[in-house]
């Protein structure tokens, strides 16, 4: 009910917050008291998903990379006019509608450009 | 709520950092950098601007600024690209096939 | 808040040429993957551009501007004849670089749909009625013109120009967004004729952030059309490009900024005259100066010419410092003249380049008449035209961009324009002197095709005749600009 709002209805919702940081906490700081520490030169290198890590972080990438990134990023910040659009789409009516649509048609043909230019092909 | 004079201030600021790394850097990706820099001051203002007088055509400017700085950003790593490929140099210093 | 656009079908018509060659560029694009032979491309892509040049030549008879979605875009004569001089721009390069683009192995169809795409980035400009427009146009133009200009991958020298280029305009389209973002803010608007209106009505004519904003929009239209002194990209990327590119935006870029510079400073600051003029003045004297005596020094063509452009700017600058009407209308009849002029030359510098020969260094062009009488009787009549000499077009451009001068008071600034206008002249009668009056080194074939012939023609044939009939094409600017 409006107006007849209780701040102690919530009580025992703080008490479940309070209670859960408290275990988290707990046990971060208690475990450090009572499990072994052995360190060795594995669990100290860079976790690479259970692999040895090879080389240096710093390497350099094929161009490769960058072709697809940058396409990537092209194609993404064109989303960034779907976001006003779909906002306003009760308003814009058909006519946006079909606005937006030569709009991505028109992404399309650059993007079978792309496509047929090679620009996706791995090797 | 802080006042409009604050983030015309910010902008020119950006702004001018922008343009002395553009004039003083001597590398190509910073050059970069600082157009971007540039562009994204102009942003911070335009939005402003926008919301001190409450008109939508600021936000609208801003969107583009976005997206055309993206291609421009793909283009300008292009071409860079294209020109690494045949001299391996950033250097400003060392562009210097055409005398200017 | 003001977000009352409202958009109907009736908004499509002005637009209808841009629509035009955008559907073109998109059609060269896929053409480009399915056809070998980019003969056939380049053809498409002419054909394109005509069908939207008619598209506009339609909608040149309506009598009034039109005005599309909500005042953003103005359709009127003086944009409908900058978009002429966009069109017969785009359809003469394609012409002159057919040949050339394989002679230079760079047989790209992409180079056509970028064109193509470039041309409509400066028809919007033309027809921009807001800032926000404005700067749109401006990417789409500059964004292709960039990539043209690397076009050649494998020359360091094009790939030079690319960067250098790419990394000044971009330099400059932040200032202008910068001049834009001033502008909305004490203006409360980015619409170019309610900037007008408030300029007036919020009394803010002599404010600083006013004069900063003007400031950062003539400072990136003037490294558009290389005034000096941002003009340092211009010697290098026009030597660097492609010699067809460079053609296309000696004239293209440098048009659409003066057309953009005329609506924003007449239309939108047309109260704060006194102001623009003031910073126009030393840039046309510093442009039209540096521009004729550094390319005293040239021993290559292209960045002789390159200068001379600046030079070119200058001249055609008078005209908007006039600040009336026929002001405006003398520098758009002088850009149309330079179009034809400055193709021509440059067509027969492509003449001059085949395979293993660069023909751009001035001394190749020694006793170019013995072989070949035609080709430098053609460079004899662009070059005049170039120094201004009459009977030819150029003289009748720059005597009518010097009277409009004179005509309202800046009677100084037409003598500095004719003295360094003869200063000019030395360097473009050296290549006359060259080709007429020195033996040859060795004999030089030159590269014709059809279509170079084609451009050849009509640009020499246009110079002479608008040198001899000035009035038909000054009275159809007078007609597109008063109405």
């Amino acid at each position: 009910m409006p107006g007849t709002y209780v701040p102690s209805d919530y009580f025992p919702v703080l008490v479940i917050i309070l209670i859960a940081a408290s275990v988290g906490l707990g046990a971060l700081l208690v475990g450090p008291l009572v499990r072994p520490r052995r360190r060795y030169k594995q669990k100290l290198s860079a976790y690479e998903s259970g692999n040895p890590p090879v080389g240096e972080a710093r390497q350099k990438f094929s161009v490769k990379y960058y072709i697809v990134a940058m396409l990537f990023v092209v194609f993404d910040v064109e989303a960034v006019f779907l976001y006003p659009w779909a906002v306003a789409y009760d308003k814009l009516g058909i006519f946006g509608f079909i606005e937006m649509m030569l709009f991505i048609f028109i992404l399309l043909v650059g993007y079978i450009y792309v496509w047929k230019k090679g620009a996706f092909e791995w090797e | 709520m802080v006042p409009l004079s604050w983030y015309i201030m910010l902008s020119a600021v950006m702004f001018s950092i922008g343009v002395f790394g553009f004039l003083a850097r001597r590398n190509l990706i910073i050059i970069f950098m600082s157009i971007e820099l540039m562009l994204n001051s102009v942003n911070i203002s335009l939005v402003a601007f926008s919301h001190y007088l409450q008109s939508m055509r600021g936000q609208i400017l801003v969107f583009f600024v976005i997206a055309v700085a993206a291609a421009e950003a793909a283009i300008g790593l292009a071409i860079l690209i294209a020109y690494y490929k045949n001299n391996p140099t950033i250097k400003v210093d060392e562009i210097t096939g055409l005398k200017g | 808040m003001d977000t009352g656009f409202s958009i109907s079908l009736l908004d499509i018509r002005p637009i209808v040429p841009e629509i035009t060659m955008v559907c073109a560029g998109l059609i060269l694009l896929l053409l480009d993957l399915v056809v070998r032979k980019k003969e056939v491309v380049a053809f498409v892509g002419i054909v394109g551009a005509i069908v939207a040049l008619y598209g506009t030549f339609k909608l040149y008879g309506l009598s009034e501007p039109q005005i599309a979605f909500s005042n953003m875009f103005i359709l009127d004569g003086y944009a409908n004849f900058f978009k002429l001089i966009f069109y017969l721009n785009v359809i003469m390069t394609i012409g002159i670089s057919v040949k050339y683009m394989k002679v230079e192995k760079a047989s790209y169809g992409e180079y056509y749909a970028l064109l193509l795409f470039s041309t409509t980035g400066m028809m919007i400009m033309a027809s921009a009625g807001d800032l926000i427009v404005l700067y749109l146009g401006l990417e789409l133009m500059a964004l292709s013109t960039y990539i043209l200009a690397g076009l050649l991958r494998g020359q360091t020298r094009s790939n030079e120009a690319a960067l250098k280029y790419f990394f000044l305009g971009a330099f400059s389209s932040a200032f202008l967004l910068y001049g834009i973002a001033l502008t909305y803010g004490i203006t409360g608007t980015t619409n170019i004729s309610d900037i007008a209106v408030s300029l007036l009505t919020l009394d803010i004519v002599g404010n600083p952030v006013t004069m900063l904003g003007i400031i950062f929009i003539i400072v990136a239209f003037g490294f558009k059309i290389a005034l000096i002194p941002f003009h340092m990209w211009a010697p290098d990327v026009y030597e660097g490009a492609p010699t067809s590119v460079t053609a296309f935006m000696s004239v293209g870029p440098k048009a659409a900024g003066f057309a953009v510079l005329g609506r924003v400073l007449f239309d939108a600051f047309g109260v704060m005259q006194v102001q623009w003029v003031s910073i126009l003045i030393p840039l046309a004297v510093l442009t039209m100066a540096g521009g004729s005596i550094i390319a005293l020094a040239q021993t290559n063509i292209k960045r002789m010419l390159a200068y001379s452009s600046i030079a070119h700017a200058g001249y055609m600058l008078l005209g908007i410092i006039a600040g009336t009407s026929i002001g405006l209308t003398s520098t758009v009849n002088y850009l149309m003249i330079y179009l034809f002029m400055n193709m021509g030359a440059f067509a027969i510098v492509i003449m001059m380049r085949r395979e293993g020969f660069q023909g751009e260094n001035i001394e190749d062009y020694m006793g170019l008449a013995k072989d070949h009488p035609l080709a430098s009787a053609l460079m004899l009549v662009f070059m005049f035209s170039l120094a201004g000499i009459p009977p030819t077009a150029g003289f009748i451009g720059k005597f009518y961009v010097f009277m409009a001068a004179i005509h309202e008071g800046y009677t100084y600034l037409a003598i500095i324009a004719v003295v360094f206008s003869a200063v000019s002249a030395f360097f473009y009668l050296r290549i006359v002197v060259y080709m007429y009056m020195k033996d040859p080194k060795e004999s030089v074939t030159l590269t014709t095709s059809p279509s170079l012939s084609i451009v050849l023609a009509v640009t020499a044939m246009m110079v002479l005749i608008l040198g001899i009939f000035p009035s038909i094409l000054l009275n159809l600017v007078r007609y597109s600009i008063l109405g």
